[in-house]
C-alpha cells in the first residue's frame, strides 16, 4: 500500500473555508479510488478462494463431465440417424461430441488455467447455466436466477439496517445520557440476549404473531396471489416485512446499543466535552458536536461488524421466513444440489460484503477527519 | 492457582455469573446423563429408527405433561400385550381346532380420540393359518364386531384403515366411531370407561400358537413428544446437549486459541509476516462466511468434525486479531521481554511463554462469548439441511419441525423445546462470559 500523501494542494490565498471544502472533498475521493482498488482486489482473492473450495479435487468438473455426457446422449438417443449406426460408430461419435462440449466448457485444460477462466467469469457474473432453478422470467442463466432474488434481500436488509442504526443511536444516546438509571440496567441485563441470530429470535416471532394470533403471515415477502394495484402490493409487502425485521433489530439492538452507549460515555469524559460545559454550550450542541461527531467513527466500525454478520447470516435467516431473497435461493440450490447457482450465490455474497464495507468505508472517511488514505490502522475493521 | 480462585470469588458477586455457571452445570450433568443412559450408538440406531424400534410410538404426539395443563384431557398412548403377560392369554383346545382367547382390557378416561388403535400379530403354524376374530366391547356393553381374517406369521392391523368397519359405524373413522356413545348420532365425545378388545383366535394345528399385542395411539407420549417418524424426541433433546457444548467449546477454543498465536507470531516478527497476517485477516473479513461453509458442507462431507474444521479455518482470521495485535504491540515493548531477549531466548520461546501469557485474561471472556455463536451456527446448518447425518442434535429437531410444518399444525412443541434449550444455553454462556468480561477487563466496571 502506498504512504500516505497530503491531500491538500489547494492555494494559500484562496479563502480559508473554500480550501476545507476542497481538501475534504480531493481527500474523501483519494481515498475513495485507493479503497476501491485494495477492495477490488479482496474481491478478486476472495472469489478465486471460492471457486478453489468450490473445485477441489476437480469436484464441479466431475458434475459438469456428467452432465455433458447426460445431455449428449439424450441428445443422440433422440436423432433418427444415431440409431442406424454400428456399436463403434455410436460410440465414436459420442466420444467426439462430448469433447467437443468439454473443450467449448474448457474442460480440457489444466486445473490452474482453468481456475484463472473460472475467476474472470465469475468476475464478470459470467455464472454458468443453473441446472434445476430458473428465475421466474423463465431463464436459467444463474445470473438471471440470483439478480432477480438480490432486490427482495437488499430491501429486507436494508431497510432493516437502516431502522436498527438510526434507533441503536437514539436509544445510546438516551441511555448515556441517563447512565445507571432503570433502564439503562434494563439494557444491560438484556445484552446477553444479544448472542441469539436473528433467525432464532425469528421462530419465536412466526409462532407467536403468526402461529397463535394470525396476525401476521408466516412467511414470503407478499400475499399469494400478489396483489394487483400498486398500493396494496406496497401495503402486502409492509406486512410480510413486519415480522423479519423485528427479529433482526431484537437480535442486535440489546448489545449495540449497550455498547455505543459505552461509547457515548467514554467520549463524554473528555476533557474537551468539560470544557465547552464550562463554555456554557446547551447540552443539545455538546452531545452533537462534542460528543456525537468523534464517537461516530467508532460506532460506524461497530455497526459494519453487524452488517457484516448479518449478510453471511442472511441464508438461515430468509429460510426461516421464507423471503425469496438470494440466501433462500441459496438454501433451495442446496436442496437441488445445483452446484453453479451455489458458486454464484457465493461470489454474489462476497461482492456484497465488499460493496457494504466500500459503502461504510466512503461513510467513516466523511465523518473522521483524521482519515488518511492508506492509513491502514484507521479504517473500520 | 491462587488468581483462578479469586476470578472465581469474584465471580460469585455477579449474579449474571452465577446463573450462567448454574445453567452451565445443569447442562453438563445432563450431557453425561444423556451419554450414560443412551450410549452414543444405541442414540444412533434409536435416531435413524424407523417404524421397526418406534412402532409403538404415536406420530406428531405432544410431551405428556401437556395434560396437566389443559381442562381436556388428551388420551395417552395404551400397549398390551399378550406375550408378556400385561394382557390374559387362555388356551382351550378343541378336537381339532384350539381356541385362544385374548382379552386386551384397558381404561379409557380421555376427553379426546385416539390416532388409531393398532393389533400385532405373531403366529406359529406350519400348514393352516390361524384364523382371528376380533370384535369390541363399550363400557356401556355394546359388542361392536370388528373384523375377522387368516393371519400369517407376523401381521399388523390397523383400525383406521378397516373400510369396512368404517361403514358398521356409519362412516365415522374407527378409530373415532369405536368410543362414541351411539356411531348414527354423528360425532360425540368419547364414552369413558373400560374398553375390551377380544382377540378370538383358532388354531387348526397342535403346535400351532397366537400371540397378539394392542398398541391404543395416544395424542400424548413422553416427556418430550415424538416427530412425524414416531421418535420419542427426549434423545435428540438429550444427545443435543453434549453435541452442542461439544461444537461451541471446541470451535471457540479452537479459534480464540489459533486467532491468538497467530495474531502474536506477527507482531513478534513483524515486517512482512505481520503485513501478511494484516492482509489476510482483511480478505477474510469479505469472505462470506457461511455460503462458503454451505459449499463445503454440500459438496464434500456433512460431518461434523469436517464443519467444525472448516469454522475454525474460516475464523481463524477474524476481526478478534487486530485487538489482540493491539496488545500485542504494548507487551512486546515491556522490559522483561527485552530481558528474555538478552538472555538469548528463542522467538518461539518469547511467542509462547511471555507473549501469549499475558493476553489470557482477555482472551476468556471473549471465548465464552463466542461459544453461543457456534452453537446456534451448529444449529443454523442443521436448519439449511446440513446438519451430521446421524448425529441426534437440536437443529435437527428444528429442521424436521420446520419441513414438516409444525408451526401451521400447531404443534408448538416441537420447535419450543429444541429452541428454549438453545436459548438456555446460548444465554448461559453469555451471562458467564459478560461478567467474566467486567472483572478481566475493569475499565467497562465503572460504565
Amino acid at each position: 500500500m502506498s504512504e500516505a500523501t497530503i491531500p491538500i494542494d489547494a492555494k494559500l490565498t484562496e479563502p480559508i473555508k473554500k480550501k476545507a471544502t476542497i481538501s475534504t472533498a480531493s481527500r474523501v475521493l483519494r481515498y475513495t479510488v485507493v479503497r476501491l482498488f485494495v477492495l477490488f482486489l479482496t474481491v478478486v482473492i476472495a472469489v478465486y478462494l471460492t471457486i478453489l473450495i468450490a473445485n477441489m479435487g476437480g469436484y464441479v468438473d466431475r458434475i459438469q463431465r456428467g452432465q455433458i455426457q447426460e445431455a449428449v446422449s439424450m441428445q443422440l438417443a433422440l436423432s433418427p440417424a444415431f440409431k442406424s449406426l454400428s456399436a463403434e460408430e455410436k460410440q465414436n461419435q459420442m466420444d467426439s461430441m462430448i469433447a467437443i462440449q468439454e473443450k467449448r466448457l474448457g474442460l480440457d485444460k489444466p486445473f490452474l488455467v482453468r481456475s484463472f477462466m473460472y475467476l474472470r467469469n465469475a468476475l464478470s457474473l459470467d455464472l454458468g447455466r443453473a441446472l434445476q432453478m430458473a428465475s421466474d422470467s423463465g431463464s436459467k442463466m444463474v445470473k438471471n436466477v440470483i439478480l432477480e432474488r438480490l432486490p427482495p434481500t437488499l430491501l429486507l436488509f436494508g431497510t432493516a439496517d437502516v431502522f436498527l442504526f438510526i434507533l441503536a443511536v437514539l436509544i445510546a444516546l438516551s441511555l448515556s445520557r441517563k447512565y445507571g438509571s432503570f433502564f439503562d440496567k434494563v439494557f444491560i441485563a438484556l445484552t446477553p440476549t444479544s448472542s441469539a441470530p436473528g433467525w432464532f429470535y425469528g421462530i419465536f416471532l412466526i409462532l407467536i404473531f403468526a402461529a397463535l394470533l394470525h396476525w401476521l403471515p408466516f412467511g414470503g415477502m407478499v400475499d399469494a396471489p400478489p396483489p394487483s394495484s400498486k398500493f396494496l402490493y406496497a401495503l402486502s409487502l409492509l406486512k410480510h416485512m413486519i415480522l423479519p425485521v423485528i427479529a433482526i433489530f431484537l437480535s442486535t439492538i440489546f448489545l449495540s446499543a449497550y455498547t455505543w452507549r459505552t461509547f457515548f460515555l467514554i467520549y463524554s469524559s473528555e476533557d474537551y466535552v468539560d470544557m465547552a460545559k464550562a463554555k456554557g454550550l446547551t447540552s443539545r450542541n455538546i452531545e452533537r458536536s462534542y460528543i456525537l461527531r468523534p464517537t461516530l467513527p467508532t460506532i460506524i466500525t461497530s455497526f459494519a461488524l453487524i452488517v457484516i454478520y448479518m449478510w453471511t447470516g442472511a441464508t438461515i435467516f430468509e429460510t426461516v421466513f421464507q423471503w425469496p431473497g438470494l440466501g433462500r435461493a441459496l438454501f433451495m440450490a442446496i436442496g437441488l444440489y445445483d452446484t453453479p447457482v451455489i458458486v454464484g450465490s457465493t461470489v454474489i455474497f462476497a461482492y456484497l460484503l465488499v460493496i457494504t464495507v466500500f459503502l461504510l468505508d466512503i461513510v467513516y472517511a466523511l465523518v473522521d477527519p483524521r482519515v488518511k488514505i492508506g492509513g491502514g490502522e484507521s479504517r473500520p475493521q | 492457582m491462587k488468581a483462578i480462585k479469586n476470578t472465581f470469588k469474584e465471580l460469585l458477586r455477579y449474579p449474571s455469573a452465577i446463573i450462567g455457571l448454574v445453567i452451565i452445570a445443569f447442562l453438563l450433568i445432563g450431557s453425561i446423563y444423556a451419554m450414560v443412559t443412551i450410549p452414543y450408538k444405541q442414540a444412533l440406531v434409536l435416531w435413524r429408527g424407523g417404524e421397526g424400534i418406534w412402532y409403538k410410538s404415536p406420530k406428531y404426539a405432544a410431551p405428556a405433561w401437556m395434560n396437566y395443563f389443559s381442562r381436556e384431557k388428551l388420551p395417552l398412548t395404551i400397549t398390551q400385550s399378550s406375550a408378556d403377560g400385561t394382557a390374559p392369554k387362555t388356551v382351550t383346545p378343541g378336537d381339532t381346532t384350539t381356541e385362544v382367547l385374548i382379552t386386551f382390557s384397558f381404561d379409557y378416561p380421555y376427553d379426546d380420540f385416539p390416532q388409531d388403535i393398532a393389533v400385532f400379530f405373531t403366529t406359529t403354524f406350519s400348514g393352516k393359518e390361524p384364523f382371528i376374530n376380533m370384535s369390541w366391547i363399550t363400557p356401556d356393553g355394546r359388542e361392536i364386531r370388528v373384523a375377522n381374517f387368516a393371519i400369517s406369521e407376523s401381521e399388523a392391523y390397523y383400525v383406521s384403515q378397516d373400510e369396512k368397519l368404517q361403514r358398521r359405524l356409519s362412516g365415522l373413522p374407527p378409530e373415532k366411531g369405536l368410543f362414541v356413545a351411539d356411531p348414527k348420532e354423528g360425532l360425540t365425545p368419547p364414552v369413558k370407561g373400560t374398553y375390551q378388545l377380544i382377540v378370538d383366535a383358532t388354531t387348526f394345528e397342535a403346535d400351532s400358537d397366537v400371540d397378539a399385542e394392542m398398541v391404543l395411539y395416544g395424542k400424548l407420549h413422553g416427556v418430550a413428544g415424538t416427530d412425524h417418524l414416531r421418535r420419542d424426541l427426549r434423545i435428540a433433546l438429550l444427545w443435543g446437549i453434549p453435541v452442542s457444548l461439544a461444537f461451541g467449546l471446541l470451535a471457540a477454543l479452537g479459534t480464540t486459541a489459533l486467532t491468538m498465536i497467530i495474531a502474536a507470531i506477527g507482531v513478534w516478527h513483524g515486517g512482512w509476516v505481520d503485513g501478511t497476517i494484516q492482509r489476510i485477516t482483511e480478505v477474510n473479513m469479505v469472505l462470506p462466511f457461511l455460503p462458503i461453509l454451505i459449499m463445503v458442507g454440500t459438496f464434500y462431507s456433512h460431518s461434523i468434525w469436517v464443519i467444525l474444521g472448516v469454522v475454525i479455518l474460516l475464523n481463524v482470521f477474524g476481526s478478534a486479531i487486530k485487538t489482540y495485535r493491539a496488545v500485542f504491540m504494548q507487551v512486546k515493548e515491556s522490559s522483561y521481554i527485552e530481558a528474555a531477549r538478552a538472555y538469548g531466548a528463542g522467538s518461539s520461546r518469547i511467542i509462547f511463554s511471555y507473549l501469549v501469557p499475558r493476553i489470557i485474561p482477555l482472551l476468556i471472556p471473549q471465548l465464552v462469548t463466542l461459544i453461543p455463536a457456534f452453537v446456534f451456527l451448529e444449529a443454523g446448518l442443521a436448519i439449511l439441511g446440513l446438519g451430521d447425518p446421524t448425529l441426534p442434535t437440536w437443529g435437527k429437531i428444528i429442521n424436521d419441525a420446520q419441513q414438516n410444518g409444525a408451526l401451521y399444525k400447531g404443534l408448538y412443541y416441537w420447535v419450543l423445546e429444541p429452541a428454549i434449550l438453545l436459548m438456555i444455553s446460548g444465554l448461559a454462556f453469555a451471562l458467564l462470559g459478560f461478567s467474566l468480561d467486567r472483572i478481566f477487563n475493569p475499565r467497562l466496571r465503572g460504565m
